[in-house]
């Protein structure tokens, strides 16, 4: 049903009339024309459309738009800030923790909602909380690193 | 479609018709200095019998074609045809030529897979841009310093042999305050200059940039979702294409009612012989109304299926051709103390990247631009010039990230899709294939079949070799081993096979046939270690005269710490070794198992190769830590099934790929080679994950498995019967 849904969307408040019924994911691509966010498998297996709704990672092929209503939603667009990257990108960068880059916005907004709730995970929690997240080029053991890093950077490099 | 799914993927060339002339290139691209080639003038290249004739077909260009330019503002620009989907040229090729012009590798732009600026380039595939590629940009950069030397001496009035180049200048070498740089040099020009092919490359001594470690140079814009891949090409006015597709392969359209879908507010449905889809400008609505057709198929006789699929390959196989042979295999026979017949079976593996398929089309009057995830740009535009008849100078394809390729995005299936539709209906249109398609339209890694028939004597020599390939074809089928009495066969070919043998479309996938050939081999060799009652390593040692699998076997086994010990040892190790794209690669990994649930937990992996001249040795260890991992999967876990032509795996649920806890420690070891040339780096080390994981199952448990994957079931149904 089209109806208006309003929502924060990295850091600012949208509002957009829409139907409702349609994946976020979807909404985010071309109505709202943030492509960082990927399609990969559109049933939730692989982690591609990663995003945060009130900063929990969720897949936005299968998360329907007016779950969203009054909530924060932050895309790989919206982690840097004032064009300082966030020190999960710049991890990511300095571990080569990516090959083709397709999965990595996804892998990023999953690491961040990881660290949300876990700031000092040990590697297999970092495994763990990473497992859904799927990479065909086989850049996982440096993606745990960079978390790791990552990790450190944001508890002042301790 | 129109597109004959068994169409052999060995990516021969088809007749090029670029359409830009050398005025419209430098039109395009503006002043400065320009290095035009013939690649048919490079003595550098000749000698390493690398002009041409590579890769089938066509290999680098034999007409002229820009290689390089150094703008007015001193930035070089490298044009090649090449594409980057993660394997790293993008900063590989960089370092190359930012080393044999003396400039910061920032100051390199690559200019990549644009068909109207670019080299022809026939694909990117075989790991063959740094080894063959590379030595033409290069030879290049190297000439292109001649060049800025012969104006410099002119522009300091100082003599070309006193001048020498550093940062992106020329100066003199008494006098470094007498100095010009090379945008100076090239400002206000524009100087076109032909290659001779006669002016050497550095030296490793003198490599400033290559072979010490970069870290990639477009990762900025892949984790801060800029990157744009082909799906993210916007047009105000693009529709997205959903297409009708069968439930099998060959099902044949009886009844379609599209009614209910055109009834959808803004779709358009368009029906052109077998191409049937609904446009809309959002993908949800377009994937909504396609659901809405009503169709009737007839489904083909076909009664091969994931089981069945390896005998009738060997009967549907055509006569063999031997590739090599010496010896007597009767007299290797008798002189065997211990004969070992073996069967193994490899199952059809999909591709997967994780970006599916995609291609935007868009058509203005009477030029035609696509933007496409394709590991092949050059045979896209003689493919889309075809199905719309129009010349391949008015089609032009754009160069993207790709998202993953593994041998898989060469088809361009969805590119011809998307500019038919373009031209159909008269808009910008994108096809962006969903999971389902891209597992059904896959051009899989073949299903195979290898025998061997193998002696070893009382003295733990190999005294006959007798093998046969089916349909995994000659890549890595040749045994290296020192042994007397020999025989390699291959029935079929190795991508695609012909309709009559595998019941869809396959192709070449990451290393082909090379990873079913080394599972067999190097299952084999342990096999016969075992009944010499020899330690595995020793008795490849043993066996082995040729000093680069001898080096890199040494090393992986002194890192891995290798304790000689006979198998079944208990302890879980495995090793594994073959030849690809012109690497020699040695693998060891470490496994758990359990034989109750059959799951197997790979530890530890150390790889070492030997690739000659590593060019950016972090983009080689990564490539090779790529390999393992993805390797996990189609030696663990990864198969299609399939029954009728119907296809039962087609998204991740099902079919799964390796996952953050599948990954074992990994260490890389690249043998420091750097005065040969450069070999292959994106495929070598996934070849042996399969025979090496086998060897550790069996070290571990005492349980031979003879097919692909090393599944769960196949170990628990054996240790059952065990």
């Amino acid at each position: 049903m089209e109806e208006t849904v309003q929502f924060t969307l990295n850091g600012k408040p949208t509002k957009l009339t829409v139907d409702s019924d349609r994946k976020l994911l979807w909404v985010l691509r071309t109505d709202l024309g943030l492509m960082g966010t990927k399609y990969g498998c559109g049933e939730s297996f692989c982690g591609a459309c990663t995003v945060l709704v009130n900063n929990e990672a969720v897949r936005s092929c299968q998360t329907i738009v007016k779950s969203v209503r009054g909530k924060e939603v932050v895309t790989i667009e919206g982690l840097a800030k004032d064009g300082a990257l966030h020190p999960l990108q710049k991890a990511f960068m300095d571990n080569d923790a990516l090959q083709c880059g397709y999965c990595t916005p996804g892998m990023i907004m999953n690491a961040y909602a990881l660290l949300r709730k876990n700031p000092r995970p040990s590697p297999s929690q970092i495994v763990e909380g990473m497992e859904d997240n799927l990479c065909r080029c086989g850049a996982h053991n440096r993606i745990v690193r960079a978390i790791q890093a990552a990790a450190k950077e944001m508890q002042g490099g301790k | 479609m129109n597109h004959n799914p068994y169409i052999e993927t060995d990516f021969t060339d088809h007749p090029i018709d670029t359409g830009l002339n050398r005025r419209d290139f430098i039109k395009v691209t503006g002043g400065g200095i320009i290095l035009f080639f013939t690649i048919g003038d490079l003595s550098v290249l000749a000698q390493e019998g690398r002009a041409g004739g590579r890769a089938g077909g066509r290999g680098l260009p034999t007409d002229f074609n820009a290689f390089l330019k150094i703008g007015e503002d001193g930035r070089v620009a490298c044009y090649t045809g090449k594409i980057e989907m993660g394997q790293g040229i993008v900063t590989g090729l960089a370092q190359e030529i930012a080393d044999e012009l003396d400039v910061p590798l920032d100051a390199v732009d690559m200019v990549m897979g644009d068909t109207d600026l670019c080299p022809f380039d026939g694909g990117t595939f075989g790991s063959l841009s740094t080894r063959s590629f590379g030595p033409a940009l290069r030879a290049a950069g190297a000439e292109a310093r001649q060049v800025l030397l012969e104006l410099a001496s002119e522009n300091l009035k100082t003599p070309a042999e006193r001048l020498a180049t550093d940062n992106g200048f020329v100066f003199d070498k008494e006098n470094r305050q007498n100095r010009v740089s090379y945008a100076q040099l090239a400002k206000g020009k524009k100087i076109e200059r032909h290659a001779t092919g006669k002016v050497a490359v550095k030296k490793p001594a003198e490599f400033k940039i290559m072979t010490r470690p970069v870290t990639r140079r477009d990762a900025l814009e892949k984790v801060t979702g800029k990157a744009k891949f082909a799906g993210d090409i916007q047009f105000p006015d693009m529709v997205y294409a959903k297409i009708l597709r069968p439930p099998a392969h060959d099902a044949k359209l009886t009844d379609v009612d599209v009614s209910e879908a055109e009834k959808v507010k803004g779709v358009q449905v368009i029906k052109e012989g077998d191409l049937i889809a609904v446009l809309h400008k959002l993908p949800d609505v377009a994937e909504m109304a396609l659901a809405k057709i009503k169709v009737k198929y007839d489904r083909p006789q076909s009664d091969l299926d994931d089981k069945n699929i390896f005998d009738h390959l060997v009967k549907a196989a055509p006569e063999g051709r031997t590739s090599a042979k010496d010896g007597d295999l009767q007299k290797g026979e008798s002189d065997a103390k211990t004969v070992v017949e073996s069967t193994y079976l490899d199952g059809y593996k999909a591709h997967a990247p994780i970006e599916p398929h995609t291609a935007v089309a868009k058509i203005d009057g009477n030029k035609v631009t696509i933007w496409a995830s394709t590991q092949t740009p050059f045979p896209a535009q003689q493919e889309v010039a075809r199905a719309l008849g129009v010349p391949a100078g008015d089609v032009r394809v754009m160069p993207i990230f790709v998202g993953g390729g593994f041998g898989g995005k060469t088809r361009n299936l969805q590119v011809v899709e998307a500019a038919r539709l373009a031209k159909l209906s008269g808009k910008p249109v994108r096809v962006a294939w969903t999971r389902k398609e891209e597992f059904f339209y896959d051009s899989f890694r073949p299903a195979a079949v290898v025998k061997i028939k193998s002696g070893v004597t009382d003295k733990g020599r190999i005294s006959f070799w007798d093998y046969h390939v089916y349909f995994a074809g000659d890549r890595g089928a040749a045994q290296f081993y020192s042994i007397p009495n020999h025989s390699t066969t291959s029935h079929g070919g190795g991508f695609g096979g012909g309709p009559s043998a595998h019941p869809f479309a396959t192709g070449a996938w990451r290393a082909p046939g090379n990873n079913t050939n080394t599972f067999a081999r190097e299952s084999q060799i342990d096999i016969m270690a075992a009944k010499a009652g020899m330690d595995p390593l020793e008795f490849r040692m043993q066996n082995l005269t040729d000093e680069k699998m001898r080096r890199v076997l040494k090393a992986a086994a002194d890192k891995f710490g290798w304790q000689p010990a006979k198998a079944r040892s208990g302890k879980g190790q495995g090793i594994a070794c073959g030849i690809d794209a012109g690497t020699w690669v040695a693998t060891i990994a470490e496994v758990e198992v359990n034989k109750t649930t059959g799951n197997v937990k790979v530890n530890r992996v150390v790889c070492a190769q030997d690739m000659g001249l590593a060019v950016n040795p972090e983009a080689a260890a990564i490539q090779m830590e790529g390999c393992v991992t993805m390797g996990l999967g189609y030696a663990l876990r990864e198969h299609i099934r399939f029954k009728g032509k119907e296809l039962f795996d087609l998204n991740f649920d099902t079919y799964e790929i390796p996952r953050f806890s599948w990954v074992p420690k990994i260490e890389t070891i690249i043998i420091d080679n750097k005065d040969s040339a450069p070999q292959g780096g994106g495929e070598p080390a996934i070849i042996t994950m399969g025979g090496a994981l086998a060897n550790a199952i069996y070290d571990a448990i005492g349980i031979r498995l003879f097919q692909l994957p090393l599944s769960p079931e196949r170990i628990k149904e054996a240790a059952k019967k065990a």
